[in-house]
């Protein structure tokens, strides 16, 4: 679940020379990103807007050599977040051999496995520990810990980050830990560095049980998009706007 | 079945309605989500040999059943998602593209995300099955008669008589009418209203 108000916030601020990892995919918030020309760099295993098509300012930048993309594949980047929860140097990962993606990868070696008695090459991939994870979250308690749900790639990214930034759908009171029901969709504050209340802060996004996607903005800005000119209306419409919150309530 | 795959995860359904006990995971489906470990769990349960069946397409198929996802003719696509490890992991991979062109099915991809040995090559047009030992595809049917060979910009075996596809039957077209339709318009509206004209 991706901030969204925080990207409109880092776009609105006019930051410069981001390096954005997908886990394991990119969407909106990059496309937002990349064409406000925040961002120098892109590891992902793709940048799509879903249903709603191709990520047009992606794509532009990328073919016009604006924007470095590093292309990798779902499992591997699960696999080089795990290594650092770990703290392991690598993680072995079966498959991708053959793909044109190893070579453009020096992160990525194949090697024999050291337990097979015949040839047996397979994949390994370097530990990626990502300086920032920033995500949305369902809540946040008293106590600084926050709730995700079955999301639990989230968890991962936020033990492999140096320091997690989580906004929060709503505030809850107490110790979720202390709830059996609802610790298992934790993520202890141990690894949260810090929070921030954002009412529907994934919007356009959506989060799950509380707010679904927002199919015709969606559809809408993939339709501005596709134009600088559309791209820069939709940003003085949804983004650069004075209004506190620019989603509909 | 992957996102954005109206197509396959009709045929599916359609297979589940005639074998009910057809275990369909959607990676699509909004609600109700069969993974409970985050986004790794579909790719740790096909590590583990526990996929039977997953679908993949490609911007370009190659005639030796490469794919790429990533970039052809100048122009930059979203990437290469799971398909570069499901390819190879998955023991039944199904290739799917309802473009037949010589645009998409080309002599050789620009960039390979992902090759593996595929059960079936499935366009708009034709079936073809995968000679492993050759390496190259055959031509089992076309869905209407044409000259399939030039919109298709690679060789592959195959009588250049070749058969038809059988068209569904009246008690398959009942089912993708009923209640196929209905579960695939929960998850892809506009696909539902397009071609079912349900709202």
């Amino acid at each position: 679940m991706p901030a969204m108000a925080v990207v409109r916030a880092l776009i609105l601020q006019e930051k410069r020379d981001l390096r954005l990892l997908g886990v394991p995919v990119l969407g909106l918030c990059a496309d937002l990103l990349i064409g406000a020309g925040c961002v120098a760099e892109v590891h992902s295993s793709a940048v799509s807007l879903g249903e709603a098509g191709l990520a047009p300012r992606f794509s532009e930048a990328v073919e016009n050599n604006r924007v470095k993309v590093v292309d990798a594949t779902c499992p591997a980047v699960h696999t080089a977040l795990q290594a650092t929860e770990k703290g392991v140097p690598f993680m072995p990962l079966r498959g991708v051999l053959g793909s044109d993606l190893i070579k453009d990868r020096p992160d990525w070696k194949v090697l024999q496995n050291p337990f097979a008695g015949k040839e047996d090459p397979i994949l390994f991939v370097r530990a990626i520990e990502p300086d920032i994870a920033l995500f949305h979250a369902r809540w946040a308690d008293e106590a600084g810990n926050v709730w995700v749900g079955r999301r639990r790639e989230l968890a991962t990214i936020a033990h492999a980050a140096k320091q997690a930034f989580v906004t929060y759908e709503e505030p809850k009171p107490g110790d979720m830990l202390e709830d059996e029901l609802l610790a298992p969709g934790v993520i202890s504050a141990t690894y949260i560095t810090a929070t921030a209340h954002a009412k529907r802060g994934a919007w356009p996004l959506g989060i799950a049980g509380v707010y679904d996607i927002d199919d015709a903005h969606l559809a809408h800005y993939a339709k501005e998009a596709r134009t600088r000119a559309g791209f820069e209306r939709y940003l003085d419409q949804f983004v650069c706007t004075t209004a506190k919150n620019s989603s509909p309530a | 079945m992957g996102a954005a795959s109206p197509i396959p995860a009709t045929g599916v359904f359609l297979h589940q309605q005639k074998n009910p006990s057809l275990r369909v995971s959607r990676l699509h489906k909004r609600q109700g989500n069969p993974f409970t470990e985050g986004s790794r769990e579909l790719f740790d349960l096909a590590g583990q040999g526990r996929i039977d069946l997953f679908f993949l397409g490609g911007a370009q198929i190659d005639g030796e059943a490469n794919i790429n996802l990533v970039r052809a003719d100048g122009r930059r696509f979203p990437g290469s998602f799971g398909s570069a490890f499901m390819y190879s992991v998955v023991k039944n991979v199904i290739l799917f593209r309802e473009e037949h062109s010589t645009r998409v099915l080309v002599p050789k991809v620009e960039f390979i995300s992902a090759r593996g040995d595929p059960a079936a090559l499935l366009t708009g047009k034709a079936l073809f099955s995968w000679q492993k030992d050759k390496r190259r595809f055959r031509l089992e049917s076309v869905h209407e008669p044409g000259d399939i060979r030039k919109e298709t910009g690679f060789s592959f075996d195959g009588s250049h008589d070749s058969a038809l596809t059988p068209p569904p039957s009246a008690d398959e077209l009942a089912l993708l009418r009923g209640p196929v339709a209905k579960a695939i318009a929960a998850d892809y509206p506009d696909f539902a209203k397009r071609v079912w004209g349900i709202n």
